[in-house]
């Protein structure tokens, strides 16, 4: 079963859009939020995020509803709610997809979001490549004011509530929320030193939520329906539905609604997933939650290395550590078949990483730069074999070494991928006349001294 | 020096309404935004001062914003910006062979103009469009599924004004 929670109602026959307000409403749009004006106060509605066990689907999984517990709610200081719509992870675009098909969902959970927090200001930072998706929020935006849901004395209550759109500049840092803070306050994307954390000095130095754009259109079901509701989805402490965002070397990309507790196996080779690797190829790798995650081999991504199945859920992809996991992290799945170079795909990855990295710390900065350029040279045939221990050292001198986890994200994808295809790195140093070119064989046995 | 229409200006204030007072600065992206595709489709040193006299700010304030995020050219560009990206997803599903393809067809490499003035071709990392790779930005569109066997037809259709 998928569509239940996030995209109930998307369809994909154009003829059956949900985004006007009126479409919206004809599937349930907006009842959550008549419900919760009529019958709850703010704190009923942060005890059923909480119950429900809804954890931050921006890719760190913290709970929301305890995120919303911390923010201060010191007197005579304005509150804000920022809404991160700044998806950049490759591998990432099920937000994007969401803010798409059905804008008004997210819409609702802001407006029940601010309600349950007391603030009045919320921002939605979508990311400035998304230019249309932004007019489209803003469309959305101007329907729910007159259709009352926002803006002054909302459904007849005392309670009102402003929500602004805001571009961004194309960094993919401003989706770490300190560095997205700053951004929104006009200035270069850094990320903060924490503490303070934002629940208590945020954007401009007042308490502040910020959570995802799938975490908040989440809300409206659990408070139509209940945190236990919700809760009874999934299995353990990974509740609910997840979006995956499918990509790489599947027959059906595209984004999916899933309960957790899914098998990494039936999503990849079921045909209302991501319908088995394309033609005729094998299995080779899977990233299952974002460039930022380790990648996984095929047998680990399919089974745990004690044997169990791989389960979409933040446990069971975590499951081994970084020895043998990885992360849910973001649900940007991207699937690699027996053609992938792994050291092209991976230089491709320190390349972004290197590409976006703030500058801040000199860890970061000079470490992503000496990763591309190391895996460079391994994959133009310029290696040597002492190129890849070293790898692994730059890896170690950036992680846990910078202000934010920016540094960590670009050091796991090299990391991973020399731990679990080191053969095909020894093939590239021992063998750079055969790498020259981008078509070059792909052989994948370790070299043994 | 670069100046916005009346009319323009009644946005510019409408978009510093949007934040709290005294906060205007917040402003400065989406008003990046605004003068890069009023003035010619990139950042002067003039335009960025001109901004800065918008929102009350230092000059070097602005450059050091302009600077840090890619969306904004600093230096004059092509009617036309293809931005390729090249980022893992889009990798795997051929945009280093559909990047190949534009530069044969433009005549150019990354980073150039054609002579024309036409087109400028950039790439760019991840544009979160990964499940319909390969993906170009043109502009403030998406051209997504760009195979190499696509690129001539949609640098034609460019070319003849037909914007995708």
């Amino acid at each position: 079963m998928s569509q239940m929670v996030l995209l109930a109602g998307v369809s994909a026959d154009p003829a059956q859009q949900v985004v006007a307000i009126d479409r919206y409403e004809a599937i349930g749009g907006y009842e959550a939020l008549r419900h919760a004006m009529a019958h709850s106060t703010p704190d009923d509605i942060i005890q059923s995020v909480k119950e429900s066990g809804l954890r931050g689907r921006g890719g760190a999984g913290f709970p929301t509803g305890t995120k919303w517990g911390f923010l201060d709610r010191r007197p005579d200081t304005p509150r804000y709610l920022v809404c991160n719509a700044d998806e950049s992870e490759p591998g990432t675009f099920k937000d994007r997809y969401l803010m798409e098909k059905v804008p008004h969902r997210l819409l609702e959970g802001i407006i029940l979001a601010s309600y349950a927090l007391g603030v009045h200001t919320a921002f939605i930072y979508i990311r400035g490549e998304l230019m249309w998706l932004k007019r489209q929020l803003e469309v959305a935006i101007a329907e729910a004011t007159q259709a009352g849901y926002l803006g002054d004395r909302i459904l007849g209550s005392d309670y009102s509530l402003r929500v602004v759109v805001h571009p961004g500049g194309g960094a993919y840092i401003c989706g770490e929320e300190s560095a997205l803070l700053e951004s929104l306050e006009g200035k270069r994307g850094n990320p903060r030193q924490k503490p303070p954390f934002p629940a208590v000095s945020g954007l401009y130095g007042c308490p502040t939520v910020i959570n995802n754009v799938e975490s908040l259109a989440s809300v409206p079901w659990i408070v139509l329906h209940g945190g236990a509701a919700y809760r009874q989805m999934g299995i353990g402490n990974s509740t609910g539905t997840k979006l995956i965002s499918a990509s790489g070397h599947i027959n059906r990309p595209g984004v999916y609604e899933v309960v957790m507790g899914l098998s990494v196996e039936e999503f990849i080779e079921s045909d209302a997933y991501c319908g088995g690797i394309r033609k005729g190829h094998t299995l080779k790798a899977v990233v299952p939650g974002g460039s930022s995650v380790p990648v996984l081999p095929a047998h680990l991504a399919l089974r745990t290395a004690a044997g169990e199945p791989r389960l979409l859920t933040y446990e069971s992809l975590a499951e081994g550590g970084f020895v043998s996991g990885s992360m849910l992290g973001s649900g940007g799945f991207i699937v690699m078949d027996e053609t992938t170079c792994m050291v092209r795909n991976t230089w491709q990855f320190a390349r972004f990483y290197h590409h976006e990295s703030c500058g801040q710390c000199s860890p970061c900065r000079e470490g992503t730069g000496w990763l591309e350029r190391v895996l460079h040279r391994l994959e133009h045939g310029h290696g040597s074999p002492e190129d890849i221990d070293l790898l692994v050292d730059i890896t170690k001198k950036i992680e846990g070494n910078t202000i934010c986890t920016f540094g960590d994200a670009a050091s796991w994808p090299v990391a991973s991928a020399v731990r679990h295809f080191r053969g095909e790195f020894e093939y590239h140093a021992h063998h750079p006349d055969q790498v020259t070119s981008r078509h070059h064989p792909i052989v994948t046995d370790r070299i043994v001294a | 020096m670069p100046e916005f229409s009346v009319a323009q200006l009644e946005s510019v204030q409408e978009l510093l309404n949007q934040y709290p007072a005294g906060r205007q600065k917040s402003a400065i992206l989406p008003l990046l935004h605004m003068a890069q595709h009023a003035f010619g489709g990139y950042l002067s040193v003039d335009t960025m001062n001109y901004v800065a006299t918008l929102l009350g700010m230092q000059p070097v304030e602005v450059y050091e914003v302009a600077t840090f995020y890619t969306m904004f050219h600093l230096t004059p560009v092509g009617t036309y910006v293809l931005e390729v990206c090249r980022t893992g997803p889009c990798a795997l599903a051929g945009a280093e062979d559909t990047l190949e393809r534009i530069e044969a067809v433009l005549g150019i490499k990354e980073g150039e103009t054609t002579p024309d003035g036409m087109f400028t071709l950039k790439t760019v990392e991840c544009l979160a469009s990964c499940g319909t790779a390969p993906v170009i930005q043109v502009g403030e569109r998406y051209i997504e599924q760009v195979t190499p066997d696509r690129v001539p037809d949609l640098i034609h259709q460019l070319r003849e004004g037909v914007r995708p």
